[in-house]
């Protein structure tokens, strides 16, 4: 009984025992999750009305895209998933020399991630696809299209960079949470017995990632290149 | 405060009002209940910065040729009052202020799953409400409501982004109360207390969650795009890029569709608590009541088409949408009939509560019924942009859901404060309410019949008398809201100290002492009975 009462800091006044806390904090976590999808989802919707209206302006600029730097940064962060999950295990069976590694390593995946993500949106800036703010393409690959299809060109890039940088908003909060984990775990609040924040988190890293799985080849790919 | 009044043994138990005092352990209170106050006390204020703005609008419209302000003026009173009454009174009020006070209290919890988050999405909707105040001052917002593209994005010359901005925020303040209230309603019930045991108000706040949850994030990017299109010109919803100005009608009202269920559900909710404990009587077809609910939740999402009906939405998609609006129908009606089966050979008491209860099942009807005039294609081409629209909506949101507000706040102060109002008072101001609410919008039904636009500063001469027929009501109707403002603030300090069940209702919110205790019930209860046992019940507690 001692543990229990070692715990009681843990377990929040509103819950009767550990396992309901658990419980409630996945479930919360799974309909936040449901609010993401409907909130990304609302992009998605426009994005496929565009596409369907304008197909072959939306083709021609998915090819200004860099598929290669965008290639990279999936392997990033599929691999900062698998580091993810790792981490989730660790906390599971208490190691927490493991645990704050694999924290570590998902942190610096994602930084890379965003770094790369940064030097793509530096590379766009130069040439001059900003839309509304700065939308004078001067590749070749933009030249053939008439100024309606420009306008189209610019529609595709505005979503370009919504979708991508709602998503690297979710990575920077991600980046956040998984801090105060890491420093949560150095003191050793996570045992066997109590880990929801750590699960928790990661679901959401997870849900983070699976966006962009959805984001590389609508935006990245539909240029038919290869 | 006041000891002289109290009974002996109320002034020194502690509950959640006197537990701590000082504005800190309001501030930074996790306590369901006090949140509710908190909310209590902003939505307040709110419904009268909003009810100031109709009542210069019907001031304005008592004259032929207008008698207070220019139209772009006019423009801005009615946008704001639409968007203060709708996002930051309808829509937070009564799952808000009453879901926060009664969800973890109707299932014996002592507290909603994530306390800090639900304080978090009260400071939420205060930042976006504070958005929207600033634009107030600086002038307002002439769009409507809607924010209809390409008015809102190219053409306005207010205030659209920081009140753009503002509904954005608080719609996150509506979506983590909703991701709250339907985590809370799946995994922190007391013992015994299964889901057809619960209170039909938590089948109607479940679903409002679930329309919150699902809604609340499209109307969020919507606007978030819409701030983007207006600041940056991208050409999202603008013709000249190739832009879809429907395409911003259709993310607009697959949102703001289900928000009038957002609105109403609730009020229905309320409804089926009170009817059943001033008729002294079982609830009628608890079941199909509580999936009546559902039902609204789901079918509202497939109905926003019903608004676009004249934009050049396809006539199949029309055809479609009129026949799915139709279906709404249906479960409202289910709810209506299982509310006057319940009356029937019930002990039927006409206490201040039950008074509105009693309204909004007339109001409530009149709304529906004229929905289903605007549902149709043909009559809707005819009745689109008139008064019709207004008089109906105003039916459904005034007449419904701020008559379930008003009859929750009647049922349940007792309950929040521990003290009763004066119930002489309360009867009449339900009846001059009723009396104002009819004279205002009624005669808005026939001026929208006779064809007289909405929006327009201005009118013709031969639509006077039903213009001044309807400011007349507005004037009663605002009598009507002032005067339970006073008692209820007067009852606070003076009235009648209410003991634990002042109605000998039926539920584990009437269990536990009037104010609850901050951890709401002395011991977990266990629940072994359905709700609504009027027939044998004994009236009064253990």
């Amino acid at each position: 009984m001692s543990e229990v009462h070692t715990k009681t800091s843990i377990l929040a006044h509103q819950f009767e025992n550990l396992d309901q806390q658990l419980e409630t904090d996945t479930l919360g976590i799974w309909v936040f999750l449901v609010t993401e999808i409907m909130f990304f989802g609302g992009l998605f919707a426009c994005y496929t009305v565009y596409r369907s209206f304008y197909l072959p302006a939306f083709e021609a600029t998915s090819r200004v895209l860099n598929v290669r730097l965008g290639a990279l940064n999936t392997m990033v962060l599929l691999s900062s998933s698998f580091t993810m999950a790792m981490a989730v295990r660790s906390a599971q069976t208490a190691k927490r020399n493991a645990l704050m590694a694999f924290l570590a390593l998902t942190m610096v995946l994602g930084v890379v991630f965003l770094g790369v993500k940064a030097i793509e949106y530096h590379a766009e800036y130069m040439e001059h696809i900003i839309p509304g703010v700065d939308f004078a393409p001067q590749g070749e690959i933009l030249q053939h299209l008439s100024p309606g299809g420009l306008g189209h060109a610019q529609i595709f890039m505005c979503f370009y960079f919504l979708m991508t940088g709602v998503h690297a908003i979710h990575m920077i909060i991600g980046l956040g949470l998984l801090l105060t984990l890491l420093l949560r775990a150095r003191r050793g609040t996570f045992t066997s017995q109590y880990f929801a924040p750590v699960e928790v988190t990661g679901l959401y890293w997870h849900f983070v990632d699976i966006v962009w799985i959805f984001l590389f080849p609508l935006l990245y790919l539909i240029g038919g290149r290869y | 405060m006041s000891t002289t009044l109290e009974e002996p043994r109320a002034g020194t138990r502690i509950d959640y009002l006197n537990a701590d005092y000082g504005w800190k352990s309001w501030l930074f209170t996790t306590d369901h209940k006090r949140i509710a106050l908190l909310y209590l006390i902003s939505i307040t204020f709110y419904f009268f910065v909003g009810g100031t703005f109709a009542v210069l609008m019907r001031i304005q419209l008592i004259e032929p040729q207008g008698s207070l302000v220019q139209p772009e003026t006019y423009n801005r009173l009615f946008t704001m009052h639409g968007i203060i009454m709708i996002f930051f009174f309808l829509i937070p009020s009564i799952p808000a202020v009453f879901g926060n006070f009664l969800v973890p209290m109707m299932i014996g919890a002592r507290d909603l799953a994530f306390p800090r988050l639900n304080l978090l999405s009260w400071y939420i909707y205060m930042v976006g409400g504070i958005f929207t105040l600033y634009s107030v001052i600086h002038g307002g917002v002439d769009t409507g409501w809607t924010f209809y593209t390409p008015y809102s994005s190219t053409y306005a010359n207010s205030q659209v982004i920081p009140v753009a901005l503002g509904v954005f925020i608080t719609g996150f303040s509506s979506i983590l109360t909703g991701l709250n209230f339907i985590v809370t309603i799946h995994k922190m019930r007391a013992p015994g207390m299964t889901w057809f045991r619960m209170p039909l108000f938590l089948w109607s706040m479940y679903s409002t969650s679930i329309i919150m949850v699902l809604g609340t994030p499209v109307l969020a990017i919507t606007l978030f795009l819409l701030a983007l299109e207006r600041l940056f010109q991208v050409g999202i919803f603008n013709p000249a890029l190739g832009g879809d100005p429907l395409l911003f009608q259709d993310l607009f009202w697959f949102y703001s569709h289900p928000a009038v269920y957002i609105m109403i559900l609730p009020a229905m909710g309320v409804i089926s608590e009170i009817i059943p404990c001033f008729s002294r009587k079982q609830i009628f077809g608890y079941k199909a009541i509580a999936f009546s609910s559902v039902g609204i939740a789901v079918l509202s999402f497939l109905v926003w088409g019903h608004h676009m009906f004249v934009t050049g939405q396809s006539i199949y998609a029309g055809l479609v949408f009129s026949a799915l609006s139709f279906l709404v129908a249906i479960p409202s009606a289910i709810k209506v009939f299982n509310w006057t089966a319940t009356l029937y050979e019930g002990s039927i008491s006409y206490d201040a509560p039950m008074l509105y209860a009693l309204g909004f099942i007339g109001l409530f009807t009149m709304g529906g019924l004229t929905g289903l005039f605007l549902a149709s294609l043909s009559t809707d081409v005819q009745l689109n942009g008139t008064y019709f629209i207004v008089a109906h909506f105003h039916y459904i949101m005034v007449g419904g859901a701020v008559m379930g507000y008003l009859g929750a706040m009647h049922y349940w102060w007792p309950k929040i404060s521990g003290r009763l109002y004066p119930e002489a008072w309360a009867r009449l101001a339900a009846a001059i309410i009723f009396v104002g609410f009819n004279l205002t919008f009624f005669p808005q039904f026939m001026l929208g019949y006779l064809g007289m636009p909405r929006r327009y500063a201005f009118y013709p001469a031969e639509f006077q008398f039903l213009n001044v027929m309807s400011s007349a009501g507005a004037s009663i109707l605002g009598v009507g809201y002032l005067i339970p403002l006073v008692y209820f603030v007067w009852s606070m300090r003076y009235g009648p100290v209410a003991g634990p069940n002042p109605w000998g209702a039926t539920g584990l919110e009437w269990q536990t002492p009037s104010p609850p205790p901050t951890d709401n019930f002395e011991y977990t209860p266990i629940v072994t009975e359905d709700p609504y046992e009027y027939s044998k019940q004994e009236v009064g507690l253990v």
